[in-house]
């Protein structure tokens, strides 16, 4: 930890403002009922209001206080993402460090299963499964996690085979060492900055491509509210926009919000990812 | 056999294998459906009579292997089936939509690629300086602004702000090409900034690695002009990369075209196949799936072959 | 007009790491006359490279020359142009890098490569300079000269690419030469065909050149006069014989010393003890292709067998067949009498720790995450069972053993440690395991020449103490005569000749082995003189493609 202390000292601005993007978005999440003045999903003016007191943000076609809304779709949009990442994760590196390690038939086999998967573009297999299984949070999160763990697959066992070319890894080898043993105590330390970097790139998508099946109205649906949605809903306003006065510039604005939100959390990751991805490769010289 | 040969056809081979178990994952699907179709189209309430006649009409008594066989034929030969919502023929709903989504995303690439590739050769020589800092960081934007998001930005500045363009592009067949072109700028641009700042970054990261190889610098010491050791002994070397890229990143268009075409309401193939996938027209669905998935497979593959012809080692084996 | 080609004067360059300027050269000056051949010595991170380079007024990406003057003929180069720079480079002064394979562009043939400088210097007409290359790689020995231009660099096999880019070096006539370690990374049987050539070529026209190397053998050939460095500054500079005959400096006595070392003959033993290690009618490889064939082998207990051979002799094969990570095809293993089974993973842990095996590269040998403590304590632990205080005790003891200090190591990081150390750290974690046997995987050729030395004598050290037995896998000769008791000579995975180190090193030799001991290079500098005239016509059959 005294390690953390001193990168985090010698970090760069950029990564110090992804650092404080991230705290504000979790804390929002963390605290949304807390934060938010109105209830996520009640009815609490008339539609379409102006950003005025008490609704600072105005409200949308159903009388929903925006505001509220937003700060409840970062802990909808960011909360599922993050689970789906996460499941991600544990199965692309689970399978992509056994298919480095064990190599052979259960390399083979894997590797040709998740060259299939990548073949076809992840935004169309979503949609061609998503027609099957319907639109349940369920089934977006396993779909998403399933396409997406192919990514995190190629990663960690490209990383890892790197590892496992290095003489120490013959050396554990010669001595008779088992294979979790190799994984857990010699793989997985050298493979944990790329590793680490990786999940924030990977969150990213994740976040950018739910924002986008519910922007389609495949994703999460209706009355939660979450980001991808709300852009959808409010997007008509903006043909109705002009910068004549503040009011009629609002419109405009609607869907930039919420579209907004999204670009913002991505910069902010992304930023601490760059920084990551360099102090590790930093740390090899 | 002369190997660079052998390497091709091994890859078309690889390629064409792809596609083939593409076809049957999409056609599975279909069979993969929670219960029975005709029950899931007609609903609970539809009669024995009414769920034989759509059984009959949409060929589901015959076993899976011949109905996935004339499914194939029928999709080569651009025979897609009947839409399960309207029970229309699929050829005639998507066949001039798919003209007008690869109308738009070539419209984006011819656009793209040729700044792409050269303002990421400049950033790579100009490593370090403003020009390039300036391209890093928008790259960052880039690939972290979800697609609605550009776009929304455009048609705010471009339509409703300044009223130079339409926020929707409505094309039909009649339209000649200039109304296209001025109709569909909204959204070509919106694909040519995603895949712009990306492509610069790739082509950068490619040359500036070839900038670093020992035969530059030596090249350098040979007294040789800087623009030739560029344009004579990078160049080359580059191009396989850099074909790559451009070739990736198309991919990439012909499936950011999707997001984009909704926002816009632009009648191609994208928008039919969201509608779809809300009506669960299964059909429809694989149709489209079909022809998105075989693009990008046959970019991937031409990127694969091109790379393997522009490497020197293969084309002039030992 | 004077004979002063090149004057440096007190240069200093510097490198940029960790966001601050360091001193790479501190301060060196370097004549040079016209003609003249200037050895340039030292170990890694002495700054030779970098000192060459800047002989040409260039410096690597992140490096900086920060004070002194360096004078070409007159003209200066550090205020230099860039364009007047790159006037004289490549005309003037040419350079010949260490891996020709990665300093030729694969997209072109070598020939084109050749005639760029001539003609883009303006110095000759593209057919001339074509038909100046083919006179040149004729006078470099390349077989073939009217063709061998005309291929691709893959397609051309290490040392002839190596000549060829000497005759590039040459194309415009330039007046000096840097050869950056030009041999370094070829076979010695090789090495001295290109050695011969680039002598003769530079003598020929009366080139000068600072030759940069680590090998004081190759500098004894080619020097007019030697300059020593270390650290970025000067030690000595002297006349080639009088630097080799006569050096001054303690640093440069021990660089000199080092090949003096041997190691006294092992005592003598019960002779009914019967071999340690036993190879018979052995064949491996991967795939369908034998690496190694009809291997036999004996070792006996006490021993070092060094086994020795250029690359590709399958010498690392076999060090791998005997740790059972490649089970041979046919053949048997027997260890202390008893069948050893062919694959590791069918090994009884207890044999598996008799047998262990030193690594080449103690940098990727030692796992970067883990700490001293760690790497050593494993084997402890996996084998002999030891836990806490008695593992704690043993780590240190062992530590002591190879002469590192216990409180000042045992938690750092493998990162934390130099070259030799690493080493040092790589023999205690195969010590550990309490070995009867272990084999030494080119051990000291990543090593720096001194810290090499220091490792081979404590190897010697722990060979008597410990009653050990080598096997030795070394592609350097010295070293075999350093260390050995016996000798395997292997070519294309077959044995060619073995024996008793005096057997091996007295005449008469096996073809191969002659050819191998004779292509050493020597400090005396007449070596290389007197083997070309020994060898006579014989020369040209270098490569047979």
């Amino acid at each position: 930890m005294h390690n953390l202390s001193h990168h985090l000292k010698d970090a760069p601005v950029s990564a110090w403002i992804g650092i404080l993007i991230v705290i504000f978005y979790a804390v929002l999440a963390l605290g949304a009922p807390f934060f938010a003045p109105f209830a996520e999903s009640a009815s609490v003016g008339k539609q379409y209001m102006p950003w005025a007191s008490p609704h600072y943000l105005g409200t949308d076609a159903l009388g929903r206080d925006v505001l509220s809304r937003l700060i409840y779709g970062a802990r909808n949009t960011v909360g599922i993402a993050l689970v789906t990442t996460a499941l991600a994760f544990t199965l692309g590196a689970t399978f992509g460090l056994l298919a480095a390690t064990i190599g052979g038939w259960f390399d083979a086999i894997s590797s040709r299963v998740v060259d299939v998967l990548m073949a076809i573009p992840p935004l169309i297999f979503a949609l061609l499964i998503l027609t099957i299984t319907g639109t349940s949070v369920i089934a977006l999160i396993l779909v998403i996690a399933i396409l997406d763990s192919t990514r995190v697959f190629r990663l960690s066992r490209a990383v890892a085979q790197g590892i496992l070319t290095m003489d120490y890894i013959e050396v554990a080898r010669m001595r008779g060492e088992g294979m979790f043993w190799l994984i857990r105590k010699e793989v997985l330390p050298n493979a944990a900055a790329p590793l680490i970097a990786e999940f924030g790139l990977r969150f990213c998508f994740v976040f950018l491509f739910i924002s986008a099946l519910s922007f389609l109205g495949l994703g999460i649906q209706p009355p939660t509210a979450d980001w991808g949605g709300m852009v959808r809903e409010s997007a008509k306003l903006i043909s109705f926009a002009n910068f004549a006065t503040f009011q009629t510039a609002t419109f405009g604005l609607a869907p930039l919000l919420p579209a907004g939100a999204i670009a913002l959390l991505t910069i902010g990751v992304n930023l601490v990812v760059d920084w990551v991805l360099h102090m590790s490769s930093g740390l090899k010289e | 056999m002369n190997p660079i040969l052998s390497i091709i056809l091994k890859r078309l081979l690889i390629g064409f294998v792809t596609l083939w178990i593409v076809t049957i994952i999409i056609f599975a699907a279909i069979e993969l459906l929670p219960g029975d179709i005709a029950t899931e189209m007609l609903g609970q309430a539809a009669t024995e009579e009414s769920l034989a006649a759509f059984r009959e009409k949409f060929d589901l008594n015959r076993p899976v292997h011949e109905r996935y066989f004339s499914w194939l034929g029928g999709a080569i030969t651009g025979d897609f089936g009947i839409s399960l919502a309207n029970q229309r023929p699929i050829s005639e709903l998507i066949g001039y939509r798919v003209g007008n989504t690869f109308f738009l995303a070539g419209y984006a690439a011819a656009i793209a690629v040729p700044i792409a590739v050269v303002s990421g050769m400049l950033a790579a020589l100009y490593n370090g300086s403003v020009f390039d800092r300036v391209l890093s960081s928008s790259t960052l934007a880039a690939i972290s602004f979800p697609e609605f998001f550009i776009a929304y930005i455009l048609i705010l500045i471009f339509s409703v702000g300044l009223g130079w363009f339409p926020s929707l592009a409505n094309v039909d067949v009649e339209m000649g090409l200039g109304e296209r072109l001025y109709r569909t700028f909204l959204p070509a641009m919106t694909l040519t900034l995603i895949v712009l700042a990306y492509m610069m970054r790739m082509t950068r990261a490619a040359i500036l690695n070839l900038l670093a190889l020992p035969y530059i610098e030596m090249a350098h010491l040979k007294g040789i002009k800087r623009w030739r050791v560029i344009a004579v002994h990078a160049l080359p070397n580059a191009l396989a990369p850099i074909i790559n890229v451009i070739a990736l990143n198309l991919a990439y268009l012909i499936v950011g075209v999707v997001l984009v075409e909704v926002v816009f309401v632009y009648p191609g193939l994208g928008q039919i196949l969201v509608d779809a996938v809300s009506n669960r027209d299964v059909t429809v669905v694989q149709a489209a799936c079909l022809i998105f998935a075989a693009t990008y497979i046959l970019l991937n593959l031409l990127a694969d072959i091109l790379s393997i012809i522009a490497n020197p080692r293969l084309l002039h084996p030992r | 007009m004077t004979d002063l080609l090149l004057e440096m004067k007190d240069i200093r360059i510097e490198g940029r790491s960790d966001r601050q300027w360091k001193p790479i050269i501190k301060g060196v000056n370097l004549t040079l006359n016209r003609g003249e051949i200037l050895g340039l010595i030292g170990e890694s991170g002495a700054g030779k490279s970098t000192l060459g380079l800047a002989a040409m007024g260039y410096t690597k990406g992140g490096c900086r020359i920060s004070g002194g003057s360096i004078h070409f003929d007159g003209q200066d180069l550090v205020g230099a142009s860039n364009e007047a720079l790159r006037q004289l480079r490549g005309a003037r002064i040419a350079y010949v890098a260490q891996s020709a394979a990665a300093a030729f562009n694969p997209a072109y043939r070598l020939i084109d490569q050749y005639c760029e400088a001539p003609v883009k210097h303006g110095v000759m007409s593209r057919a001339d300079a074509q038909s100046d290359a083919v006179e040149l790689y004729r006078k470099i020995r390349l077989p073939n000269p009217e063709d061998i231009g005309f291929r691709y660099p893959h397609q051309v096999s290490g040392g002839q690419l190596q000549r060829a880019m000497t005759a590039m070096a040459m194309a415009c006539r330039p007046d000096l030469i840097i050869f950056d370690e030009p041999t370094t990374a070829l076979d010695v049987t090789t090495q001295i065909e290109v050695l011969a050539a680039i002598r003769d070529i530079v003598r020929e026209y009366n080139t000068a050149a600072i030759y940069i190397t680590h090998d004081l053998a190759v500098v004894a050939q080619m020097a007019d006069k030697i300059k020593v460095l270390l650290r970025g500054e000067e030690v000595e500079e002297a006349p080639a014989r009088d630097m080799l005959a006569n050096p001054q400096q303690d640093y440069t006595k021990s660089l000199w010393a080092v090949r003096d070392f041997r190691r006294a003959p092992p005592a003598a033993r019960h002779v009914d003890e019967g071999p340690l290690l036993e190879i018979r009618d052995m064949t491996a490889g991967y795939g369908a292709v034998d690496i190694l064939k009809g291997i036999n082998l004996t070792i006996t207990r006490g021993s070092t067998v060094a086994v020795v051979g250029e690359s590709g002799s399958g010498k690392s094969t076999m060090a791998r067949v005997v740790m059972g990570l490649l089970p041979p095809s046919s053949g048997s293993l027997h260890y202390n009498g008893a069948a050893l089974p062919k694959s590791g993973k069918q090994r009884p842990r207890d044999l598996q720790r008799h047998i262990q095996m030193i690594h080449q590269m103690a940098d990727t040998a030692l796992n970067p995450k883990h700490r001293i403590k760690d790497i050593i304590g494993r084997p402890l632990e996996f084998f002999l069972g030891l836990k806490g205080r008695a593992k704690d005790v043993r780590i240190r003891e062992l530590l002591t053993l190879i002469e590192l200090d216990p409180d000042e190591f045992i938690n750092r990081m493998p990162s934390e440690l130099s070259g030799g150390q690493k080493q040092r750290v790589c023999i205690a974690r195969a010590l550990a395991a309490e070995p009867d046997f272990i084999i030494c995987d080119e051990v000291t050729s990543a090593l720096d020449q001194l810290v090499a030395e220091g490792i081979l004598r404590l190897l010697d050290r722990l060979q008597r103490e410990m009653d050990l037995t080598y096997m030795f896998i070394t592609h350097d000769i010295a070293t075999v005569r350093s260390i050995a008791d016996e000798v395997v000579v292997m070519q294309n995975g077959v044995i060619v000749e073995q024996g008793a180190k005096e057997t091996i090193f007295s005449p008469p030799h096996a073809p191969y082995t002659e050819l191998l001991l004779s292509s050493v290079p020597e400090m005396d500098p007449d070596w290389l003189a007197g083997l070309l005239k020994e060898r006579g016509a014989m020369v040209t059959s270098e490569e047979q493609l």
